[in-house]
């Protein structure tokens, strides 16, 4: 009797465990899965994507009808393009965006009048030219700029894309209730004219030595007036079909968008160039971690490109030696730094703890002294950092300033080699001994005893190990401290662990700045942007340094237009901050991504979106 | 029977409503901040006009009251449209719930990750009953045979492992290695015919052995305890002792009293369901509820955080009485007045 039983049930689990491994082996044909369309395509596909710009594509594509004609193969030959950004994309309205990942997205229908490429040059994009002061599109007096547009640029809807639409983007993104993230890009901006349908002139309140904020890079793209005209202000949160499906000028338009999720691209068949975009469809795919992506693309070669791969090198390594995919990097303008604070923390001081004022500047009690700054700068080996704990998405740096190329200074280089003997002796010189025999050194009294905070982060707090194993053999005691970076970077003015509060010796953290002009981002360590209770710990000076002759080199930058002379202006500032050791910089940091070995075309790109010529992107057969 | 449904489910509203401002509460004053992972390039002022565009600005009893407005009336009324194509009121100018990330509202998100959480996490569910029920009454039948002994190791290694361990392991094996499976979900997969409906079940293979595993262990060990506390009882004595076979007394009087806190288990399991898997659904990318609220979290998007745990609580209170109406049918002796 209980063997029946028992043999009824087992029979009835068996069966169903074989129904499901029966169900999973019929064929693996996953891997062959993207092969049949490429094959034919594979030897019409151009080895070399459009080199020089959008200028001599069009040289090219005006002269013969030929070019034409194998022009309508080229579109659409190739199979489906899978990217996958592990943060996915919530919105495709970049104006509403929360981060990154949405404006890229975005940015493969939305395109701006002029982009930057790989080496953040400018390269006209919707226009035809850049306009200069010597071209006459910039006014003499620096107060107004003029694009023209390119001739015959269809919205995907078919309609024609002129300077009205310019215009509204504009009125759109300054409209103050809509809360939109570009506004930055328009600071100044008076007013957008329409001079005809091709021509728009924007005006500005002041002189403005680099007018080239508005529409450059993916950040702020023109939107289509018809379609948003009824979205201004407040109501630019409702209107969800138009942030979910904007009409653009991108080779490609939206098919299909689950928010958070996926977003499906497709062919616009009005884009300008009849040659291009290769790939019939796009599935941009977003999830998972940055470890799983770099998995996709270089182990199992499900996915053709995956986005932000900040993992440990160790592990990237070992995924790209499977061959199926490479690693790309690129370096924008992202420095880990240590920010040396030059006021006092000390808790005693109560409400005065870490504030400067003009009248009293509340000096730290030993890093005010440049040969202690000049000593813990000395005692790091940035190189270990960056090749141990960022692979390749780090290089040694000595400049807060690294790039673009024309800015990047080499006048401090000597920092990449750690010196600590040299530390040491710089130290005795100076007088700042260990008098009591604890190991650490006393400056007046005063113990080198440093609190160095940053941001939860595990490649951060192996960075403090490193340091503060670094300067103890320099004498130098110091405290770890790790903040969460969501209280940190918060700006909470509340909280007392804010970067801006800075209630610490040495922090540390990355910034950058967007775009390819650095009067702004220099402009940070000006007296006036020192954070204080008076401006709500508002402000970017961290280290609170204050020095004239920096405040009115960023005074001669706001004059200077000419690209060389700002450039010149520029690198003096750099070597400013260094020589005086305000800020130790650490590691350049590159965004590293992956693509698979059969996508060609690819030009990893950190000054714009990095899907920014996604229109040359082909396939070839490996 | 009647009488006790309703009096449980008006009981059921000042409980929810309490929950309610608890969620609602706590979400608060929890230090998040919806523009903290735009970039540091954005200066604090614009950060500022981000917030005050959310309704940020406004008093906590205000927002509070306009959230209730928006989930019990509003969202309500426009299902009720959408469903019966009926229009109630000027549904045009309605202030709809929506997501602080996407804009979008957020019941439109819910309905459009609902479909996968049901697929995989339901059916993973339902596997694991499945198994873990027979499995258990046999293990318990035949106390420490080599049966019950490879029950308990598999229970044990499904209970202790955690799935974001198991999920892995499965994807490097299977995916990596061997290639049988993708090692993600295809959400855009559309199920037309034969060949894509292989593609489905092998795209769903992984995520929902992953989770079954789990689950079974939990179900298997109930079941086996429970039908263990049964078999030396004396009404089991007097049926077998009626002479009936013992298939008989096992699936018919055994197994039917032993299912009572197996019921319990299975029905306040569902809520689970429809609340995802929050770590399985992001390892296998799976765009259901538990991804969307991981993702919500992250993004400091309390408009759906508050939403998706209100949902989870009601669902639990709905199978809570569901639970004790079952007991009903399977034990007689237990009545409601």
């Amino acid at each position: 009797m209980k063997r029946n039983l028992f043999l009824f049930i087992s029979a009835t689990v068996a069966l169903m465990l074989m129904a499901a491994c029966g169900a999973a082996q019929p064929q693996p044909a996953t891997e062959s899965e993207p092969a049949p369309a490429t094959e034919e395509a594979a030897p019409a596909a151009p080895a070399e994507p459009a080199e020089e710009s959008a200028e001599t594509t069009e040289t090219e594509a005006e002269p013969a009808e030929e070019a034409a004609e194998s022009a309508e193969t080229m579109r659409g030959s190739g199979d489906t393009l899978n990217i996958l950004y592990w943060q996915a994309a919530s919105t495709l309205n970049p104006y509403l965006s929360g981060g990154t990942k949405d404006i890229e997205a975005a940015s493969v229908i939305l395109e701006p009048l002029a982009r930057y490429d790989e080496n953040g040059n400018m390269v006209p994009w919707l226009v035809e030219e850049i306009p200069t002061v010597e071209n006459g599109g910039v006014a003499e007096d620096l107060t107004s700029i003029t694009w023209k547009i390119k001739e015959g640029i269809l919205w995907s809807d078919g309609t024609p894309f002129t300077a009205e639409d310019v215009k509204f983007s504009a009125e759109y993104c300054l409209n103050e209730e809509m809360g939109c993230n570009a506004v930055s890009y328009l600071t100044d901006v008076e007013s957008v004219e329409v001079i005809d349908d091709l021509t728009a002139k924007i005006n500005f309140g002041v002189p403005k030595p680099f007018p080239y904020g508005p529409f450059v890079g993916a950040e702020i793209p023109v939107l289509q007036k018809a379609q948003f005209e009824d979205c201004m202000g407040a109501k630019a949160q409702e209107c969800t079909e138009q942030n979910f499906a904007p009409i653009g000028t991108g080779a490609y338009k939206v098919t299909d968008f689950k928010a958070n999720d996926v977003v499906v691209y497709e062919i616009n068949e009005n884009y300008r160039d009849p040659d291009k975009p290769y790939f019939s469809q796009v599935i941009f795919k977003g999830g998972g971690d940055a470890a799983a992506a770099a998995r996709s693309v270089l182990e199992t070669g499900e996915m053709d490109y995956a986005w932000n791969l900040q993992i440990e090198p160790q592990i990237l390594d070992s995924m790209a030696a499977a061959g199926k995919g490479k690693v790309v990097t690129a370096y924008g303008t992202s420095v880990e730094r240590l920010m040396v604070n030059f006021t006092n923390p000390d808790p005693a001081l109560g409400d005065l703890r870490s504030v400067w004022s003009e009248a009293d500047p509340n000096p730290h009690p030993f890093l005010t002294d440049p040969v202690v700054r000049q000593a813990l700068s000395m005692a790091i080996d940035r190189e270990a950092i960056a090749t141990q704990l960022y692979g390749a998405g780090g290089k040694p740096t000595c400049n807060v300033l690294p790039a673009p190329e024309v800015y990047a200074s080499t006048a401090n280089d000597g920092c990449l080699v750690q010196d600590i003997e040299g530390a040491n002796a710089l130290l005795d010189e100076a007088g700042i001994v260990d008098s009591d025999g604890d190991g650490i050194r006393e400056k007046d009294g005063v113990p080198l005893q440093i609190l160095y905070q940053t941001s939860t982060n595990s490649v951060r707090q192996s960075t403090q190990a490193l340091v503060k194993q670094w300067w103890e053999q320099i004498g130098v005691g110091s405290e770890l401290r790790n903040v969460d970076a969501g209280v940190f970077f918060g700006g909470d003015p509340s909280s007392p662990d804010t970067f801006q509060k800075f209630f610490a010796d040495i922090e540390m953290y990355t910034n950058n700045f967007s775009g390819t002009d650095p009067e702004s981002y220099m402009a940070n360590w000006l007296c006036s942007e020192i954070p204080t209770p008076d401006n709500q710990w508002i402000g970017n000076n961290m280290p609170r340094w204050c020095n004239a002759d920096y405040d009115a080199l960023v005074a001669q930058m706001a004059e200077t237009a000419g690209l060389e002379d700002r450039a010149e202006l520029a690198k003096q500032m750099n070597d400013m901050l260094m020589q005086n050791f305000v800020m130790i910089p650490l590691v350049h940091r590159g965004d590293v991504s992956a693509h698979s070995v059969t996508l060609e075309g690819v030009r990893m790109n950190t000054w714009d979106s990095e899907l920014w010529n996604i229109a040359d992107w082909t396939r070839t057969e490996q | 029977m009647g009488r006790y449904l309703i009096r449980r489910l008006l009981t059921a509203i000042p409980t929810l409503i309490a929950i309610s401002f608890v969620i609602f509460a706590i979400l608060d004053l929890a230090p998040s901040d919806p523009t903290g992972n735009l970039p540091l390039t954005i200066p604090p002022e614009v950060k500022q006009q981000i917030r005050e565009s959310l309704g940020l600005g406004q008093p906590f009893h205000i927002r509070y009251l306009k959230w209730m407005q928006q989930f019990f009336i509003t969202e309500p009324l426009n299902i009720l449209e959408e469903t019966t194509g009926i229009t109630i009121g000027d549904s045009e100018s309605r202030f709809r719930l929506r997501s602080w990330q996407t804009r979008g509202p957020v019941i439109d998100l819910i309905v459009e990750r609902m479909p996968q959480t049901l697929w995989v996490v339901g059916l993973a569910y339902l596997v694991s009953v499945i198994i873990a029920i027979p499995l258990g009454v046999i293990s318990a039948v035949k106390q420490y045979s080599w049966v019950d002994q490879a029950g308990t190791i598999f229970s044990m290694i499904g209970f202790s492992v955690p799935t974001f361990f198991t999920g892995l392991l499965a994807i490097i094996i299977f995916s990596v290695h061997l290639g049988w499976f993708p090692s993600f979900y295809d959400t855009t997969h559309q199920v037309t015919d034969w060949e894509s409906f292989v593609f489905q079940i092998k795209q769903i293979i992984l995520p929902v052995s992953v989770l079954a595993l789990f689950q079974t262990a939990t179900l298997n060990r109930f079941t086996r305890s429970s039908v263990l506390d049964n078999l030396p009882q004396d009404y089991v004595r007097t049926v077998r002792a009626k002479g009936f076979r013992e298939y008989y007394v096992i699936l018919v009087h055994v197994l039917r009293n032993s299912l009572i806190p197996v019921v319990t288990l299975v029905a306040l399991g569902i809520p689970t369901i429809f609340g995802g898997a929050i770590i399985t659904e992001q390892i296998f990318r799976i765009n259901g509820l538990g991804a969307l609220l991981i993702i919500a979290i992250q993004g400091s998007d309390i408009p759906v955080v508050q939403s998706l745990t209100f949902i989870f609580a009601v669902l639990i209170v709905l199978f809570n009485l569901i639970a004790d109406v079952i007991y009903g049918f399977l034990d007689p002796r237990i009545h409601y007045n």
